[in-house]
């Protein structure tokens, strides 16, 4: 006796389903559930059955009853909703009102995300002043006044003993002036250098990094230069060290990473080596712990410096870099 | 710094391929800019066949001779050569090569007839100095056989961008021994022999005929020289040219190319004079002192400074010492005797007078860098060999040393635990003492486990154990040193408050809309006047750079809106006419000639051209001042500086500003920064048409102005009652004012919550100078809800008091 009641539960819900106004609805219900509904009609038929088997057929036949109301119900207010939006709705493709976002300069955005991976490893930021005095800028790094090395770098002059800074690394001997080791610090900002061609501006921005502790091994200045190579670029990008000069390290090392347009195929962006100088970096000089007053003998560290600009235009695939200067609000908008 | 490969071989047996040199040099320090073939200029140019030979029909020296090029057909081509003869091989230039002197090879006719190539000389091909005939090669080669091929000719050019600390590597030899460090580790680099002939040296001695004596030990610390008699001036023989000419030197006569090629093959600079031309066979190296002007050999004259190092004879300067020769002692083409000068000089003297005279040589960029001391008598002997055999000279067999102040060697104890530590590396004494030993140094184990390590005289920038460990890991390799992690504390500093600040701006000012840029620090230096400054504004106090790339980048900025009126003219000029720019940076004051500027962080920006575009539920709407004035709000309450007060700005303090449409923003008595319409004359000195309204704050004042933290307040437990008041006042009114005073009696009155403007209004039915301003003040008691009648008294006094104040009606 079970087979009945599960045909008139099908055959009910599918007509539910397919009704399709108000009134096709009021047809089902009046079907199934009004007087002489079928459902009904089979409730009223349940005394005829023999004792035993009428509790159970009763129970489920109100079950069902209950069932198909709610499911009437529901569907009815749906149509309601529906019939509700659909003459008086509105056109939700019209554009919407909008207050446009800025954004950062791309320089910023990169600067923020390089001292954003020197601070999860635990660096600490300093600033300094972007006008130097030739003692911090070149001989407290080693650099002389008549050392070649200042060919190095294009000097912008204010006087003789006031530069603009060349580079972020004064900041090494003005922080390690004030702080006992250990340290470890990242210093960004602009830095000048009278050149202006294509690939040159002569205002860019460095993030020069500094940690000075015992046992700081030139191994640990790969270490965590190739965890920031790796989370700035990604984890594929190889790296080279290569042996260079930079007067106030010793080792130094410029860093190379394989092309990140080529995967080191070699293309133009790298002539055609695979190879981009991103990079310069080394052991600090013992000549500059002296000028601080560090013990040379208890203690070691490793320095590197980056250049900003280089970095975002190999992340964006920037081709010009006097583009970030110009301030161009059709270059801006893309960042 | 330029050197082949072939001159290289002569030191040191290379078996490499040239990329592979050239990475290894690299990977030891030496960066191999460029890898060039020396021959890359016989492109085109092969071995040919001559066929057949016959006379030119119109031109008596020439024939026409038929020539099998390699490539199919013979042809012809026309010839002068007096040696060219049928079944000679011999090297044509084809259609479309270029030959030395840019001599462009095409199909063409020679008095009628067609030549469709060109048969060459070994001289017009740089292979030797034969122009008497063309090349008349020997052997079996096919035709169309490249000529580099065919003869083998094969050399690299290397082209080495030297960082400052390896003047040793400025020469063949230098760079061998680097070649040789990885080539033939355990071996030295075979130096030429440098003994004089027997039969060349002369019965005379020197010392009859110079006299050297040096006044400035410290800037001179040696002096060698060496005298040849019977010197025939002339061209060099070829190998000496191709020599120079490899590395870029052009051959001028055979002394002076002795004299170059010595200086790139040791990197010991040397000078020939003309020994008749010193007076007294005298060589005086002293300071310029009074002397005023010299000329060197290049005929320019220079202005001396008492300081300049000068090699003088017995009378006069004739030399720049380090730099240049002088012209009155220069080697000519009558020059029979020869006094060649080997010195060492101080390297900050050379490089001085360098810079002063804008002199770079050969000479100064090794001087400067620092040349061997113990090097001086081998090159000079070098040279003198060569030109003995060259110029046919006899030498005298004695030479001067003068060496007043002898380099003692230096002596290193390296201890290996501590370079392990600075390198990371676990390396063995023997393993450091074998890779030294490598390039030369020379290496003892020392009682107590270190290394007595003595450093090789050329070697002038290795001076503590430091540089050593860079020479151990260079020669090993950068890339084999294992990569670490270095262990340090868990310890780190709070972010500085004006990193924080920053961050917090930007990300404000995103927010609404702008977008930021970054300008140069420097400027133009008319900006002042641009900005109408008067002349005895602060922000006239510019610092000016020595020497600036142009005059639009002359001085430091004292200000951040003139760069950004930059940006907006550029802008305007690309169609974009609508942007909210800011940016944050450093202006300068000047405090003095000598001493640091004082920097001040800046926040500033700008806002033009329409606040809403023609849009379906908007038209198009300029944006004015009080857009800007809402981003400022908004920026400073975001900031946590709440009720910062706007009062109209003084003109003398922003020019700038239209009068009237400036303010001046200050919070608790701290001057914040100032905002306003740029004014017509400077938008006009910035070819500017569109109105732009410009704010700049000052960071260490917002900095100071912004709450430490913020302390939550209890939520308002009973509801608010709000009553309106309307006054009609005089036009010159400043709601800010009327406001100023609302607040001032809320902070007295614990029911006032709050009062702000919701209406303002002009004209008619007011009367002209009039205008009506409503405010509504919201009520509320933190012990009970406020009913109207509660509050009526409170606000009928307060309405009465600002009538008062302000001379206002109540509307009818």
């Amino acid at each position: 006796m079970q087979n009945p009641i599960n045909e008139i539960e099908n055959q009910a819900l599918q007509e539910i389903q397919q009704a399709k106004t108000a009134e096709d609805l009021e047809v089902v219900s009046i079907r199934y559930l009004g007087r002489k509904g079928l459902l009904t009609a089979f409730l009223r038929s349940i005394s005829s059955l023999p004792e035993d088997q009428r509790p159970a057929a009763g129970k489920n036949a109100n079950l069902l009853k209950i069932k198909l109301e709610k499911a009437i119900a529901r569907e009815r207010s749906n149509m309601a909703a529906d019939s509700a939006n659909q003459p008086t709705g509105i056109d939700v493709t019209l554009p919407g009102r909008r207050r446009k976002h800025g954004s950062a300069h791309p320089v910023t955005q990169v600067l923020d995300e390089i001292c954003g991976i020197f601070m999860r490893l635990g660096f600490d930021i300093v600033e300094g002043p972007e006008v130097e005095t030739d003692y911090y800028n070149f001989e407290a790094l080693n650099i002389p006044k008549y050392h070649p090395a200042r060919d190095m770098q294009d000097t912008f002059y204010v006087s003789d003993n006031i530069v603009l800074r060349t580079h972020t690394s004064p900041s090494q001997p003005r922080t390690m002036e004030k702080t006992d080791p250990p340290v470890r610090i990242i210093s960004a900002g602009k830095v000048f250098r009278c050149d202006s061609d294509l690939t040159h501006t002569p205002m860019f921005h460095q993030i020069e990094g500094l940690m000075v502790d015992e046992n700081i091994s030139f191994g640990d200045l790969k270490g965590v230069l190739t965890t920031f190579v790796h989370q700035f670029f990604d984890q594929q990008t190889a790296l080279r060290f290569r042996p260079s000069y930079f007067p106030f390290t010793e080792p130094s090392a410029e860093v190379d990473i394989q092309c990140v347009m080529c995967r080191g195929e070699g293309c133009r962006v790298c002539s055609k080596t695979g190879w981009l100088e991103v990079l310069g970096s080394g052991m600090v000089h013992p000549a500059v712990f002296e000028n601080v007053g560090y013990d040379t003998a208890r203690y070691t560290g490793f320095a590197f410096g980056v250049g900003i600009e280089r970095m975002a235009m190999l992340k964006y695939g920037i081709d010009d870099i006097r583009k970030y200067f110009e301030n161009d609000m059709r270059f801006l908008g893309q960042f | 710094m330029k050197v082949s490969l072939s001159w290289i071989k002569e030191y040191v047996p290379v078996d490499l391929a040239p990329d592979e040199i050239a990475a290894k040099l690299t990977m030891a320090g030496l960066e191999v800019d460029a890898v060039e073939n020396l021959y890359d200029y016989l492109n085109g140019v092969v071995v040919a066949q001559v066929l057949d030979v016959k006379k030119h029909p119109k031109a008596d020296k020439l024939t026409c001779c038929t020539v099998d090029t390699g490539a199919g057909e013979p042809v012809q081509i026309v010839c002068g050569a007096p040696n060219v003869r049928q079944g000679m091989l011999s090297a044509c230039a084809l259609p479309g090569a270029v030959l030395p002197g840019e001599l462009k090879i095409k199909k063409s006719k020679l008095r009628g007839e067609v030549s469709e190539g060109m048969l060459c000389s070994a001289a017009e091909l740089l292979l030797d100095t034969d122009a008497s005939g063309i090349l008349d090669i020997a052997g079996e080669h096919v035709p169309g056989t490249p000529l580099e091929k065919a003869l083998g000719l094969a050399d690299t050019v290397f082209e080495i961008d030297l960082t400052p600390n390896r003047p040793d590597c400025l020469s063949a030899l230098g760079v061998a021994r680097e070649m040789g460090a990885f080539t033939r580790p355990a071996e030295k680099v075979a130096k030429p022999d440098v003994s004089f002939p027997d039969q060349r040296i002369s019965a005379e001695s020197i010392h009859a005929h110079a006299r050297v004596e040096i006044k400035d030990p410290d800037l001179c610390p040696r002096y060698s020289a060496g005298l040849l008699f019977d010197v025939t001036i002339g061209p060099s023989p070829f190998w000496l040219r191709q020599r120079l000419e490899s590395v870029g030197l052009t051959p001028i006569n055979n002394v002076v190319d002795v004299t170059n090629f010595v200086m790139m093959e040791t990197g010991q600079p040397l000078h020939a004079f003309d020994y008749d031309n010193l007076a007294q066979g005298r060589i005086v190296v002293q300071k310029a002192g009074n002397t005023q002007a010299f000329t060197t050999l290049d005929s320019k004259v220079h202005t001396l400074e008492p300081e300049m190092l000068m090699i003088c004879d017995g009378n006069r300067p004739v030399a720049l010492a380090g730099v240049m020769g002088g012209e009155n002692s220069e080697i000519s083409q009558t020059t029979t005797r020869v006094l060649i000068e080997s010195a060492c000089f101080n390297p900050v003297s050379i490089r001085r007078t360098a810079k002063r005279t804008g002199i770079a040589t050969d000479a100064s960029h090794r001087f400067e860098r620092g040349v061997d001391p113990e090097g001086t008598v081998y090159a000079m002997k070098r040279a003198m060999t060569l030109i003995a055999d060259i110029c046919d000279a006899a030498i005298a067999g004695d030479i001067i040393d003068a060496h007043p102040l002898p380099a003692a060697p230096v002596r290193i104890d390296l201890d290996p635990a501590a370079l392990n530590v600075r390198l990371g590396t676990d390396f063995s004494k023997e393993e450091i003492a074998r890779i030294l030993a490598s390039v030369e140094f020379d290496v003892h184990p020392a009682g107590d486990g270190s290394l007595a390590v003595t450093v090789p005289s050329f070697r002038v920038d290795v001076t503590r154990p430091e540089d050593l460990s860079e020479e151990v890991a260079r020669l090993w390799g950068y890339n084999r040193i294992k990569t670490t992690y270095p262990a340090v504390p868990a310890k780190g500093r709070p972010l500085d408050q004006v990193v924080l600040a920053r961050s917090a701006i930007r990300s404000i000012l995103t927010g609404l809309s702008f977008y930021e840029a970054v300008n140069y620090n420097f400027i133009f230096k008319d900006f002042c006047d641009h900005l109408l400054l008067t002349e005895s504004d602060p922000r006239r106090d510019v610092v000016k750079i020595l020497n600036p790339l142009s005059d639009q980048m002359s001085v430091l900025r004292t200000s951040l809106l003139p760069g950004l009126l930059e940006n907006m003219r550029k802008n305007t000029a690309q169609q974009t006419d609508t942007m909210h720019l800011f940016e944050i940076g450093k202006i300068f004051f000047s405090t003095g000639k000598d001493t640091l500027p004082v920097e001040k962080e800046r926040v500033a920006g700008f806002v033009t051209g329409n606040r809403t575009h023609k849009t379906w539920y908007s038209k198009k709407q300029s944006l004015d001042f009080f857009d800007l004035k809402g981003a400022v709000e908004d920026l400073l309450d975001t900031l946590g500086i709440a009720d910062a007060r706007f009062t109209p700005a003084a003109s003398h303090i922003c020019p700038y500003f239209v009068p009237g449409h400036a303010a001046h923003v200050s919070k608790d008595k701290t001057s914040l920064g100032v905002l306003g319409k740029i004014a017509d004359p400077v938008l006009k000195h910035f070819g500017l048409k569109q109105a732009v309204y410009m704010f700049e704050l000052d960071m260490e004042a917002l900095m100071g102005q912004m709450p430490e933290k913020i302390n939550a307040l209890p939520l308002p437990r009973f509801p608010s009652i709000s009553q309106d008041i309307t006054l009609i006042v005089d036009r010159q009114v400043l709601v800010g004012d009327v406001l100023g005073q609302m607040k001032a009696i809320a902070e007295k009155q614990a029911l006032v919550e709050d009062v702000f403007l919701f209406d303002l209004f002009e004209g008619s039915p007011l009367a002209e100078e009039k205008k009506s301003l409503s405010f509504r003040i919201v009520y509320r008691s933190d012990a009970k809800t406020l009913t109207e009648k509660n509050i009526r008294k409170l606000h009928a006094g307060i309405s009465s008091r600002l009538v008062e104040s302000f001379d206002a009606d109540l509307p009818e």
